[in-house]
């Protein structure tokens, strides 16, 4: 138990997937200019990484690396699939967002819409491949590390969403100097807010 | 004074003023003049509140609850100075000796933040704020004594112009720009910012040496490395503790706490809860102290509520940079729960984050953050609130 909790404080706050690896920052940016749509998208990330990242360690544990398939047949023993790593974790991350969209198009129409193109390229955004890619090399021991990373990764991707989109509705009225205004401005928040979260680096529990 | 405005107002007011000698300048001059006289326009339309008190008065009053803190601090660093080379000092010289190495710290800063600000508003011809003021005070009240002033004036500059200019200048940036000095000073040159031998001068002329055993550590620094401190509670309270320059007199800063909560300049709702965020986070340590992990961490653990509240930079970071109108939660929930976040995390951080015995900084940096988040949300739930109130009373 303890060690899920520290997992997932871990991936919040000390391995944040924007402050500490800068993933996935094209909808962050893009996306960030109203809390509601941030809100929305948010969750859709939380969503797709809470589902991917387990189902990704299943696929990857039983099926793709060396000697996985070994529970088939003992003559698989030696079979090492993991060069295909990359494509089927896309596959399933884009049959994930997929899902995720026809969800929110059927009940929310109004976040569908302003969520825009953003919503079908979480399949390609880089924070939630990038979060199989930590699974897997992070070698964790069940499917319940697993998913709780893939959750604490998409709640600090979250938080970090939200965060920016509340700084960038403040700073809407701040008389930021012309060429900086719209990304350059948000840029630059981003760094002074991953100094802020540098507080939680180290941190053991 | 009167003959004073007189001069100004026919032979140097002049050359400043469109179509003079030094047009580009008026933002300088304008600076000059409005801290010297209040202002003698007001709005002619709308509604507005008349009243003496405008953003420079609100600044000198803060730097007016600064001065105890600074002048302690001055002598403090004396005072320590002396006990490391075991020698014996008068009061004055103790201050005296802490006075050269402070004040070159607050010239430094103003001149080279103010220069920075008269620059950018020189270019961009606005008027000059003064939110620099006490950002300036702030500055090398938070720093080790014993930073080169060349780092100090960077992290300065760094501080107004990634702070604050790029924001559009006073009133407008997310982060407290001291903070972000300090913050700059802290990731960049961590050698002089933290450790065991950058809180007291210890420079020695011909024939001085260090005593025997000296350690210079902080309180917070012992506590994290050994559990336990050398220093009681009454002196950290009074003062008398190695620390940053400002950080160390639970007294003065209380005396500047008692100024800006009658003048109304600082929140009492974000000291109030900042302390009560503390204090439950230490309770709760304390609760949990005997199943830390290491024994060193049990001990710090231990440290009884109260004390944790009186050492390291804690007392002056949530009196001086909480409060921060600008960057703090603007509603009046919203304070509460900001304040409450700060001094929960600043203890959290302090203790469980070895790598940052002082965790105040960051806490309130982190809570920069998330302020406009807090007030979103309170705005969002009176919104609801109204909104169902008047439903109810259009139906009934």
């Amino acid at each position: 138990m303890q060690e899920l909790i520290n997992i997932f404080v871990k991936a919040v706050f000390v391995e944040n997937m924007i402050f500490a690896y800068f993933l996935g920052m094209c909808s962050y940016l893009a996306v960030s200019k109203k809390v509601s749509t941030g809100v929305g998208l948010g969750l859709a990330v939380i969503f797709v990484l809470g589902i991917t990242v387990p189902a990704n360690y299943l696929l990857d544990n039983y099926v793709l690396s060396e000697g996985a398939l070994a529970w088939l047949s003992p003559e698989f023993a030696d079979v090492d699939l993991s060069f295909l790593s990359f494509i089927l974790f896309i596959a399933i991350i884009a049959s994930m967002v997929q899902l995720v969209e026809m969800t929110v198009e059927k009940f929310a129409p109004a976040l569908y819409n302003s969520l825009g193109i953003f919503l079908p390229l979480i399949a390609v955004n880089c924070a939630i491949l990038g979060g199989s890619l930590f699974m897997q090399e992070r070698n964790y021991a069940n499917i319940a590390e697993a998913s709780v990373f893939g959750l604490g990764s998409g709640v600090g991707w979250f938080l970090a969403i939200v965060a920016i989109a509340a700084i960038r509705e403040k700073i809407q009225y701040s008389n930021v100097p012309g060429p900086l205004r719209g990304l350059g401005i948000t840029f630059i928040v981003t760094g002074l807010m991953g100094i802020a979260f540098m507080s939680f680096m180290g941190i053991k529990l | 004074m009167k003959a004073l405005h007189n001069f100004l107002e026919k032979n140097v007011k002049p050359t400043f003023e469109e179509g003079g000698k030094f047009e580009k300048l008026w933002p300088v001059y304008d600076g000059f003049e409005t801290f010297l006289f209040v202002p003698g326009k007001t709005a002619s339309s709308g509604a507005h509140i008349r009243d003496g008190i405008d953003l420079k008065r609100t600044m000198n009053t803060v730097i007016m609850a600064l001065i105890p803190a600074l002048l302690f601090g001055m002598w403090n660093v004396g005072y320590q100075h002396y006990i490391a080379l075991g020698m014996d000092a008068t009061f004055m010289q103790e201050f005296l000796f802490g006075a050269i190495k402070v004040l070159p710290m607050v010239v430094v800063s103003y001149g080279v933040g103010l220069g920075v600000e008269f620059l950018f508003c020189v270019v961009k011809g606005h008027q000059i704020n003064e939110g620099y003021l006490v950002t300036g005070m702030l500055i090398p009240l938070i720093m080790p004594v014993d930073l080169p002033l060349w780092m100090l004036g960077l992290s300065a500059a760094f501080a107004v112009v990634i702070g604050k200019e790029v924001f559009g200048g006073t009133g407008m940036n997310i982060f407290n720009p001291a903070l972000i000095a300090r913050a700059f000073a802290f990731f960049a040159y961590p050698a002089y910012m933290s450790g065991d031998s950058v809180w007291i001068n210890t420079s020695v002329s011909e024939g001085q040496s260090v005593v025997d055993g000296f350690s210079g550590a902080t309180i917070l620094g012992e506590l994290a490395t050994t559990g336990s401190t050398s220093y009681s509670a009454m002196q950290a309270f009074i003062g008398t503790i190695p620390g940053s320059v400002g950080e160390t007199s639970v007294i003065m800063i209380l005396i500047g706490a008692g100024l800006l909560i009658f003048t109304g300049i600082g929140s009492w709702r974000i000291m109030l809860s900042a302390l009560a965020g503390g204090a439950a986070m230490g309770l709760i340590f304390n609760a949990v102290a005997p199943y830390a992990i290491t024994e060193v961490q049990q001990q710090f653990m231990a440290v009884p509520f109260w004390e944790q509240l009186i050492v390291g930079g804690f007392a002056f970071g949530i009196v001086f940079m909480a409060t921060d109108p600008v960057t703090g939660a603007r509603t009046n929930t919203g304070k509460w729960i900001y304040g409450f976040l700060i001094g929960f995390l600043a203890i959290m951080i302090r203790v469980f984050n070895p790598a940052y015995p002082e965790g105040v900084m960051l806490a309130i940096l982190f809570m920069n953050t998330m302020a406009p988040l807090v007030d979103h949300y309170v705005l969002q739930a009176n919104i609801k609130r109204r909104q169902k109130r008047t439903l109810k009373t259009a139906e009934g």
